[in-house]
């Protein structure tokens, strides 16, 4: 009887709803370029696919990012994998072949989340304090292994399928992201496992009561973030071509700021893939506009930041007003 | 002793033991309740209604005694065992997930999976089977609800109690233990809680409900158990007494034998 009044009422919900905010500044951020950078190729097919492969890694970290936070974690150990999981990534190519060095990477990422996890469930402290705490010893460990050298990769097929190469013409690390973030996206909406991640951190009391494992979907979300950075790593050493011990060290703020404006609670219960993957290309349009609007790197950083605080005051704001 | 239409004991306590070190919480608790039947839990602060309501829930483990569910004994170590015994907890604190709509908090850990049997595995979940199965279970408890897709924080006391009611009902518990259902909630909510409570027994189920208010003892419930340092001292038939007397046994100046 009333399929057109729920139809409105749904209209108006997604219209106002703090998912779609993404959307609104997204376009307005592009129109805004497009107009002062009218005359630069910012407005290019080209440049858009630029953007896209450069921003891939930041990508898989972000859509990683979105499951700690859906639990009501933070993952600060996220920079840190990316740049020990190439360097091992690098340097087990130079010994073996494409799946024992993948393996060996993306290990490090499991191995991560499941310290990050266990520490934070058995000492019960929050996950900013013992992430920061492994980010800098992996950090340390990354600096270590190689004395602050840079690896190279030589392997074609490995730069092909984690950098420069194309499949149907579409770049494959825009492949990348669509099929991670396609995965993601469906166990979050789709999946029985995504609605108990939410359900974690949405209420953690009312999940157990309801019979979920609290603890282990904890674990599991924390396996899932720095699994990602593990594949960022791989990606970023696929594109540049090897690895370095500095690869992901300032991406950490790029990717909380990104999750964050696509809509993505920082204190749990609420997750967008979507507005991940748009917040993260959000943010390489804007590195993308300044760096053509001739801004340094300083004034990239501030931006980072700015957005960072608008973000996380709109959901501040949102929760307070229930 | 008023006993309920239908004279079949759904839930059965014989001598309850719980200690926690030297403190005995719950020293022998014996009684039982009828299908379709409301037992008021009564008791002062540390008589042990939350330590017995959470030996009956599965939280905690009774050290001796033993409970049997329609007649069989049955061992409750974990809330999932209470659930597969029929038994359902309605908590106090409206357990909702509040970013969830309500065929979501409904059907929390309880999903309905996709027909096909690639995606079940998967765990797909099948969303429309979901609604319909919750606009179904609802009706039947009365509770009007203006739009499935609402959010729980949007939704007042009553109508997440209402949920939550419906949640244990829907799972098809035989017995459901309320704890303080109507403590979070205004007049005219508590009646429709009250209201409910009265569906849902006249359905057979059994209803354990632990309450303070003894106007709210006096209105739903067919019996009250008084608990008194640990032990059921009274069990009597509500009708039979006044609220007084319900007082007195609590802080323990009248006496009755159980």
């Amino acid at each position: 009887m009333n399929a057109q009044m729920l139809s409105l009422n749904q209209l108006k919900q997604i219209a106002l709803h703090r998912e779609a905010f993404i959307y609104y500044i997204f376009f307005f951020v592009l129109f805004f370029f497009a107009i002062v950078l009218h005359d630069t190729a910012f407005l290019t097919l080209s440049n858009f696919m630029n953007i896209v492969k450069q921003t891939a890694p930041l990508t898989i970290m972000a859509v990683g990012l979105t499951f700690a936070l859906a639990v009501g974690h933070i993952d600060l150990s996220i920079g840190s994998v990316v740049a020990l999981s190439a360097l091992v990534g690098a340097l087990l190519l130079q010994h073996t072949g494409i799946p024992l060095a993948v393996l060996g990477a993306l290990l490090v990422g499991v191995t991560v989340g499941l310290i990050n996890g266990l520490l934070i469930e058995r000492l019960q402290v929050s996950s900013l304090l013992i992430t920061l705490g492994t980010m800098g010893i992996i950090t340390g460990i990354a600096r270590q292994i190689t004395n602050l050298e840079s690896v190279p990769i030589i392997n074609q097929d490995f730069t092909f399928f984690f950098g420069s190469g194309k499949v149907l013409g579409l770049p494959i690390l825009l492949l990348w992201t669509l099929i991670i973030g396609g995965c993601a996206y469906i166990i979050l909406k789709k999946l029985a496992a995504g609605r108990h991640l939410l359900a974690v951190g949405g209420n953690p009391v009312a999940a157990r009561a309801m019979g979920i494992k609290v603890t282990r979907i904890r674990l599991y979300a924390l396996i899932a973030s720095s699994t990602a950075a593990a594949l960022a790593g791989l990606l970023y050493a696929g594109r540049l071509h090897g690895a370095r011990y500095t690869l992901g060290e300032a991406d950490l703020l790029t990717v909380i700021a990104a999750v964050a404006i696509g809509g993505t609670s920082l204190f749990g219960g609420r997750a967008c893939i979507v507005g991940a993957i748009l917040g993260t290309w959000l943010m390489g349009i804007i590195n993308n506009g300044l760096i053509l609007s001739g801004f340094s790197t300083n004034e990239q950083m501030i931006a980072r930041g700015v957005i960072l605080v608008i973000a996380v005051a709109i959901g501040v704001k949102e929760i307070r007003n229930g | 002793m008023v006993r309920s239409a239908l004279d079949q004991v759904a839930l059965e306590l014989n001598s309850i033991k719980k200690s926690f070190g030297g403190v005995h919480a719950l020293q022998d608790v014996t009684f039982t309740i009828n299908k379709g039947e409301v037992v008021g839990l009564l008791g002062d602060n540390g008589a042990g209604k939350s330590t017995l309501v959470k030996c009956i829930s599965g939280v905690y483990a009774p050290d001796s005694g033993e409970i049997r569910v329609n007649g069989k004994a049955v061992y409750i170590s974990s809330p999932e065992d209470a659930r597969a015994a029929g038994i359902e907890t309605v908590f106090q604190d409206l357990a909702m997930i509040p970013e969830f709509n309500i065929v979501q908090n409904l059907f929390l850990n309880r999903e309905i999976k996709h027909k096909n049997p690639i995606l079940r595995w998967l765990g797909w979940l099948d969303t429309k089977a979901m609604t319909k199965r919750a606009r179904k279970s609802l009706n039947r408890l009365n509770t009007r609800i203006p739009c499935y897709n609402e959010q729980i924080h949007n939704l007042s006391g009553g109508q997440r109690q209402a949920i939550a009611i419906a949640r244990a009902v829907n799972w098809g518990a035989d017995i459901v233990i309320m704890d303080e259902p109507t403590a979070a909630l205004g007049v005219e909510q508590s009646a429709q809680v009250n209201d409910l409570i009265k569906v849902i027994s006249s359905q057979g189920v059994a209803v354990l409900l632990i309450s303070h208010n003894m106007q709210h003892v006096v209105e739903t419930c067919d019996r009250a158990v008084v608990l008194y340092q640990g032990r059921s001292v009274a069990d009597v038939a509500v009708a039979d007494v006044t609220k007084e007397d319900l007082v007195g046994l609590i802080t323990g100046a009248k006496k009755i034998a159980a």
